[in-house]
């Protein structure tokens, strides 16, 4: 297995001298300008110091200087240096570091969720990624927990031993750092991603083979799409999990966007919030929705589309949410938050909520206004 | 603390059909004389061939067998395998079900000649009336989560009796309550609906208000659940999903902390379980063999599975004429031999002795807290919860994985190494990360959980100077890790050696194809 190595020498600074992330060169400026330590390079260091311990002479391509081959270089690892150009400390580093890497089976890389979106977007399609955690936003669903576990999880693949299997379905997330700075937390996903896991093979005693996430996602959303009233709008917010419920109806999600569904016909896809509203009639409305990770948002955060006046239409009633116990279980809050810009509609929403977690399985929800 | 030096022992012999050799017999046999008339067999049943037998000396076979006992049954450690309720059976329990009047009788036999082990099944189920407040018992269910499916077969026939099945279609219980719950209900038709913890370590009132109406078919609950925190809203619990004209079911998988403190019908609940082969110390092993003891009000007992042990006068029968019964969870009136030993281990505990060991249960898991709480890395669930936890309580490992990389699972591994059972990690779904759950019980003494606790610090620091002894653990068990993923490969593997000398001879056959 090729794997090729990039680090982000400039992700998390921002963490330490209270900037809420490092997008953007006046960002980095500032984070300088507080006395802001580089924290990638290290961390990159401490998981492939775990990988050159348990698989000595692994070969990895690397970026070189900062972008790689410093933290990489004396640890009895086998590398192949490629030169990018000089580091211009943006994410052009990070798209032209994945270009020289070249055919590479998956790409590991030290950062957060902005290096993640970039390492995301410039990789070749069917090219798996694993993030090794730096940033000061880490909202995406590619990391692993802790520099040691991702050094472990590379020392798995490269033994081959059986442990790490793979998943098309992590959610590569960013948060707008302008509104997070504002007090504002926008959570928006860019896409999915191949990242390995690690099967726990080890509760057949007695706890019986854990029940498959993607599994419980697609038989929620196909049991949801069965009771799809007649004549109904059905409004399909971004994201795979409302997106399980279009490919339950025989259609392609737009995943990033919203569609519009009445009787299994796709009216629109990536409608905007006019388009959708001129959908209204004097038939019920129904919104299936997502919940973004970690965060727990319902509205009002990647969905603005779906206006407060479509969802008022719809009320809490005809919300169904789609998520699976998994993801719901790493939320940091257990409750989930709305947001639409209308804060009286906030208050209609709040209460407890149904959420299908999978075939003839709910979860009851608390929704708050955030 | 001195920590065990332990070894399994590892004997990496081939399987018993590759030992051996031509001619090697287990025992000679002289010809029959020839006044012994000898049956012809049909030359039709005549084998062609001689059976593909292993060609052994009876020695060989004893002491290659031997080996293998030695591998699989050879560690007898500690075991605080928590949600478990590890307890000892004694001799005496085990040699009253090896007497004939037991071990030599059918369930096939008239009910005049089985009146012994009829009056301990009716007996025993006097001692479960009184340490619940129901008023039947039957012991047919083979398990706990057959005995929570006992209840959901129950709920359906009930509903179904009044008409209202087609309208109450839904079971409410707690995302922390035994997964057998929500399971066995869903196998009875039902909708799920969970409710998450709140801030208290149990769910609100509030979710709970929301989840019941009129289609709530019943509630199934845990209290205290495997976090250990006993839910004391529970009679309002009971009340507000009674109002809602739902059947209330007492799960108590976790009753070893609250036994003779508390009694299910007080509390309102309709129905509950007791596990036989956990909390009343039947024993138990690879599975089986349980029994999850069902009981319930005289309002239900109408629905029970057949049949029901009854006394008449002085007589025991069996009663199957009940015409509203769910029919059958299991074959007859369930494992009987544990009932027996349920029911010696509640006679020789007494009242007393039951409402201590509860005592000593709850006593030893809060120890057993204090100490796990002193070892940095680990954290008990819900630590923003001060209040003492009941008879277990989940901790999680998530710091030390965050530091160390090392897993509960990399974990698990390694205290093999030290001849302590792996410990239990969590029932699904996962809400604490890298979890394991001990369970001190009464059994264990206060030198055994000191020494399990010592072995849980000694394999912390070792996550943290040496990892990669952790990752590849275990080192000193008869076998090394198993590689899980062969499973997903049928040619790696076989049931019988039949099939795979077949997979074997497939493969050297599509060899030479393509070579």
């Amino acid at each position: 297995m090729q794997i090729g190595v990039i680090v982000n020498p400039i992700a998390g600074m921002g963490g330490t001298v209270g900037l809420k992330g490092t997008d953007g060169p006046d960002a980095v400026a500032e984070a300088l300008r507080r006395g802001a330590e580089a924290q990638s390079g290290p961390r990159a260091r401490r998981a492939l110091a775990i990988l050159a311990k348990r698989c000595p002479r692994a070969r990895l391509r690397v970026a070189a200087g900062s972008l790689g081959q410093c933290w990489a270089s004396d640890l009895g690892l086998d590398l192949d240096v490629v030169s990018a150009g000089p580091p211009t400390g943006t994410a052009r580093d990070t798209r032209e570091a994945i270009a020289v890497l070249g055919a590479v089976d998956m790409v590991v890389f030290a950062g957060g969720d902005g290096t993640a979106r970039d390492v995301a977007g410039a990789l070749s399609s069917g090219a798996g990624m694993l993030g090794i955690p730096c940033g000061v936003k880490m909202h995406s669903g590619v990391f692993a927990v802790s520099p040691e576990s991702a050094g472990h999880i590379l020392a798995d693949l490269v033994e081959g031993n059986g442990r790490a299997g793979w998943t098309d379905e992590a959610e590569v997330m960013d948060i707008d750092e302008v509104a997070l700075r504002a007090g504002r937390l926008a959570p928006r996903l860019y896409g999915l991603a191949r990242v390995p896991v690690v099967a726990n093979r080890m509760q057949a005693a007695k706890g019986g083979p854990r029940r498959d996430s993607a599994a419980a996602l697609a038989a929620a959303a196909h049991e949801c799409a069965r009771a799809c009233e007649p004549g109904a709008l059905y409004i399909v917010g971004p994201g795979s999990s409302a997106g399980a419920f279009a490919r339950a109806l025989g259609h392609e999600p737009t995943l990033l966007g919203v569609d519009v569904f009445r009787d299994g016909e796709c009216l629109v896809q990536d409608a905007t919030a006019p388009r959708i509203e001129s959908f209204l009639d004097d038939r019920p409305v129904r919104i299936v929705l997502g919940v973004t990770g970690q965060q727990g948002f319902l509205l009002g955060r990647g969905n603005q589309q779906i206006s407060a006046d479509v969802i008022r239409r719809a009320g809490r009633e005809g919300l169904r949410v789609l998520a699976t116990e998994d993801k719901l279980s790493t939320l940091s809050a257990a409750a989930l938050f709305v947001d639409t810009g209308d804060p009286d509609l906030d208050q209609e929403l709040a209460g407890f909520i149904r959420v299908q977690t999978d075939r003839g399985r709910f979860m009851m929800m608390r929704v708050v206004a955030s | 603390m001195k920590l065990p030096n332990y070894h399994a022992p590892r004997w990496d012999e081939p399987v018993v059909m590759e030992l051996g050799r031509p001619g090697a017999r287990g025992q000679l046999f002289p010809a029959p004389e020839q006044e012994i008339e000898v049956a012809e067999i049909p030359a039709a049943m005549q084998r062609k061939d001689r059976p593909e037998l292993p060609e052994i000396t009876e020695f060989e076979a004893q002491r290659h067998y031997l080996h293998l006992s030695q591998m699989t049954l050879g560690m007898m450690g500690i075991s605080l395998f928590g949600t478990c309720t590890m307890k000892y059976n004694s001799k005496t329990a085990e040699a009253a079900t090896l007497r004939p009047e037991l071990a030599e009788v059918h369930p096939y036999q008239h009910p005049d000649t089985l009146q012994g082990v009829l009056e301990i099944i009716h007996d025993f189920d006097g001692i479960l009336q009184n340490l619940s407040g129901m008023d039947q018992f039957v012991f047919q269910a083979g398990g706990g989560a057959d005995a929570a499916y006992t209840m959901a077969a129950l709920a359906r026939a009930y509903w179904a009796d009044r008409g209202e099945l087609g309208q109450r279609t839904e079971m409410v219980t707690s995302i922390q309550a035994h997964p057998c719950n929500p399971a066995t209900a869903a196998a009875a038709g039902f909708t799920v609906i969970n409710l998450p913890l709140e801030e208290n370590g149990y769910p609100s009132i509030e979710a709970l208000k929301a989840a019941i109406g009129p289609k709530t078919a019943l509630l199934m609950i845990n209290n205290p659940d495997d976090m250990g925190i006993y839910n004391p809203e529970i009679k309002e619990w009971v009340r507000l999903a009674k109002e809602a004209g739902a059947l209330c079911f007492y799960d108590h998988a976790n009753f070893n902390g609250v036994m003779s403190k508390l009694s299910a019908r007080e509390l309102g609940f309709d129905a509950c379980m007791f596990m036989l082969h956990k909390t009343f110390g039947a024993p138990k092993g690879g599975g089986g063999p349980a029994v999850g003891a069902f009981g319930c009000s005289d309002e239900l007992a109408p629905y029970l599975p057949a049949p029901v042990v009854v006394k008449q006068g002085d007589t025991y029968r069996l009663d199957n004429d009940r015409p509203k019964s769910l029919g059958k969870i299991r074959e007859f009136w369930g494992n009987v031999p544990q009932v027996v030993k349920a029911y010696a281990w509640a006679r020789a505990m007494g009242a007393e002795g039951i409402a201590m060991a509860s005592d000593i249960s709850v006593v030893a898991n809060n120890y057993m807290d204090k100490k796990l709480g002193e070892i940095a890395g680990i954290e008990i669930s819900n630590p923003h919860i001060r209040k003492r936890r009941m008879e277990m309580t989940r901790w999680s490992l998530g710091p030390l994985a965050q530091e160390t990389g090392i897993g509960t699972a990399d974990f698990a591994n390694r205290m093999a190494d030290y001849g302590i059972d792996p410990w239990w990690m969590s029932h699904e779904p996962w809400i604490v990360a890298e979890p394991f759950t001990p369970e001190a019980g009464e059994l264990w003494s206060k030198q055994d959980i000191d020494q399990w606790i010592g072995v849980v610090a000694r394999i912390v620091q070792e996550a943290r100077e040496t990892p990669e002894l952790v990752k590849s653990a275990p080192h000193n068990q008869a076998i090394a890790q198993v590689d899980g993923s062969v499973f997903e490969d049928p040619k790696a593997w076989a049931m019988t050696w039949r099939a795979w000398q077949r997979k074997r001879a497939g493969d050297a056959k599509a060899r030479s194809g393509s070579a």
